[in-house]
């Protein structure tokens, strides 16, 4: 199977739904003529042209409705924040107009859209340019969220969300575009709302999305040499979130910990704490922990930036409390 | 414009004027709960624009927005039945008074952030160029609108990207309690889209013809040559911004002053000094129309409330 880079599998889903369906055009800023701030649009204003590889300028709240009043009358519009960071400009939009008008409407106007680009952030990059708004999302009705953490996740995934007929909050990361997983050849989409076990095991269920996915993976591979066996969960879309897959994993393990890089406090962990106790509670031996980023403003400082995120350490700490081995 | 066509369009207007008074009534009444904006004033911009139009032309506006519902052919039925908030409503009841949407009949609904629509037009203008027709679109919006960021970011797109919308702002010279030289500094709205380098038209509001005309004039531009148009049609709201408002910022002479170019009145008069109407005639429109709108109460009153279910239906496809 080919190992390509979580870059070039987005790459590949949006050549593949845009040659797939002229109604799928890519909007948003630097996508075109710069190629992309991240390189993930590299090549697509040559092979599809100005007409569906847009750039705009820097007014996310003009091109995010521009997508809404395009995909009412039959596009299929992705629309690019070049970080989710902007989208806080559009939130307005996304809010009222993109995940409400089909209720509004009583299901006259459908908005098939996605709007994707990079959340989280890098490192040092500061306060205003490092955040984790899914739990702003994933709240609002009407929308679906998508959080892909490896390369064949990502491009499976966004090719589902391209042809999903719902508007689609499509997550994906600046630290992630490098990292590198087996993509199968051809044709092929992961269907939203499906979570995934990506390490099999029987003591604890480890809980992570996105690019502390991978941390939990580390942590779990040295729990492995002290014979602590940690399945860890990927719900991959947060909304709609398959419960399913969540709640038997705990079943069977009985423990639950829940690591997400960004704030705690009324985070998205918080609500897969409470569909764990609310319907696992008689399944759990212990209670559930949760490793988040740091309640602050992400600072500047090498440092502080990292005592900010989640460490490998508070993993494997919150693991071996759940299992009372503190 | 010939006479049978002058005859529809007074006819348009006092169907909306008749409506909103009867949906006054019945909100006072407690048959429609929540925000309810009346048009009541404002006729003549969205019977005279929206009959410069297509029928495959599209319409979207703010949450004032049941003129231009009737004036697109929304059932009135249908908009009162969606006022009482019942299954028969045009939005299922889901929407209320401030979220008409019409989709057969090209309405893009109702929207309640004062600005939030004008992305939504732009998007639309821009989709009607991407698949290569010729459809344009009429977004209407108030003097409250064009201080917002939204509306200006628009108009940037649409002068760069050439898409066929035509902005109508309807300036009545108040956003809800604040009044237009408070709020907009540049009391020529209609300059304010030269920063984009696109044309801005002021139109007499008051005047359906001449609203017919120029907004016509502009619809040729965007339909043939992609050139957007920004109309300010100065107008007037005879009552207050909703019908929870009281008005006291303005004074009773000054409404009493602009009751006297009321559009309905107005054209009445010319139509009848030009032969065109009759006072029987006249009495006869009347007549049809008080039936409508009684007619779209009782549907309205008869229809059943949206069954339960319905609450979680269309949150998605």
């Amino acid at each position: 199977m080919p190992v390509i880079t979580y870059r070039e599998a987005v790459n590949q889903a949006l050549r593949e739904e845009m040659r797939r369906d002229e109604r799928v055009f890519l909007m948003g800023e630097e996508v075109g003529l710069y190629q992309g701030a991240y390189k993930v649009s590299q090549g697509l204003l040559d092979e599809f042209g100005e007409k569906r590889v847009i750039d705009t300028p820097i007014t996310e709240e003009a091109f995010t409705g521009v997508g809404v009043g395009a995909a009412m009358v039959g596009l299929r519009p992705i629309i690019e924040m070049m970080t989710f960071n902007f989208s806080v400009v559009a939130m307005d939009q996304i809010l009222n107009e993109v995940a409400k008008i089909l209720y509004m409407s009583g299901g006259q106007y459908k908005v098939p859209m996605v709007i994707r680009g990079p959340g989280g952030g890098a490192h040092q990059l500061g306060a205003q340019h490092s955040h984790y708004l899914e739990a702003w999302f994933a709240h609002i009705p009407g929308l679906k969220v998508v959080m892909p953490a490896t390369p064949k996740d990502a491009k499976g995934l966004l090719k589902s969300s391209v042809r999903d007929d719902n508007p689609v909050i499509f997550i994906e990361g600046e630290l992630l575009y490098g990292t590198k997983g087996d993509v199968p050849e051809g044709e092929y989409t992961i269907p939203l709302g499906k979570a995934e076990i990506k390490r099999k095991g029987q003591d604890v269920t480890l809980i992570a999305y996105s690019k502390i996915l991978l941390l939990a993976l580390e942590a779990a591979e040295d729990l492995a040499k002290e014979d602590i066996d940690v399945e860890v969960v990927d719900p991959r879309t947060l909304r709609p979130l398959d419960e399913t897959t969540l709640l038997n994993s705990v079943r069977k393990t009985n423990r639950a910990v829940i690591v997400e890089e960004g704030w705690g406090f009324a985070g998205f962990g918080a609500q897969i704490a409470e569909i764990i106790y609310r319907k696992a509670f008689d399944h759990i031996d212990a209670p559930i922990e949760r490793v988040t980023g740091a309640d602050v403003p992400m600072p500047y400082a090498k440092n502080l930036d990292r005592a900010a995120r989640p460490s490998k350490k508070e993993v494997i700490e919150a693991v071996k409390k759940v299992l009372y081995f503190d | 414009m010939d006479r049978e066509k002058l005859v529809e369009l007074f006819r348009q207007m006092l169907l909306i004027r008749r409506f909103e008074e009867k949906a006054g009534e019945m909100y006072t009444m407690g048959k429609i709960g929540g925000f309810c904006h009346l048009y009541i004033g404002q006729e003549a911009v969205a019977v005279g624009a929206i009959a410069a139009i297509r029928e495959d032309d599209y319409v979207i506006a703010s949450y004032r927005e049941h003129g231009q519902a009737l004036a697109k052919g929304t059932d009135p039925r249908k908009v009162m039945a969606e006022l009482f908030g019942k299954a028969t409503g045009i939005s299922r009841g889901k929407g209320g008074s401030m979220h008409i949407f019409d989709a057969e009949k090209n309405f893009l609904g109702g929207h309640a952030i004062v600005g939030g629509h004008i992305p939504v037009a732009t998007g639309v203008g821009f989709a009607i160029k991407y698949e290569g027709k010729d459809q344009v679109v009429l977004c209407f919006f108030g003097d409250g609108a064009v201080s917002a960021g939204a509306f200006h970011e628009s108009l940037n797109l649409a002068a760069l990207w050439k898409l066929p919308v035509i902005y109508i702002c309807e300036n009545n010279f108040y956003g809800m309690g604040t009044a237009v030289t408070r709020a907009v500094a540049g009391q020529d709205l209609y300059l304010k889209s030269s920063a984009y380098d696109i044309p801005g038209e002021l139109v007499d509001g008051m005047n359906v013809l001449e609203v017919w005309e120029r907004v016509g004039k502009a619809v040729e531009r965007a339909r043939h040559e992609h050139i957007p148009t920004f109309i300010e049609a100065r107008t007037y709201r005879f009552r207050g911004h909703s019908m929870s408002d009281p008005a006291h910022y303005r004074t009773k002479e000054e409404v009493n002053e602009q009751r006297k170019r009321d559009p309905i009145l107005t054209f009445q008069k010319k139509l009848i000094d030009e032969g065109v109407l009759s006072e029987e005639k006249i009495q006869e429109i009347e007549k049809e129309i008080k039936a409508v709108v009684d007619d779209a109460v009782e549907f309205a009153d008869k229809s059943p409330e949206p069954p339960l279910e319905w609450l979680y239906e269309d949150v998605y496809v």
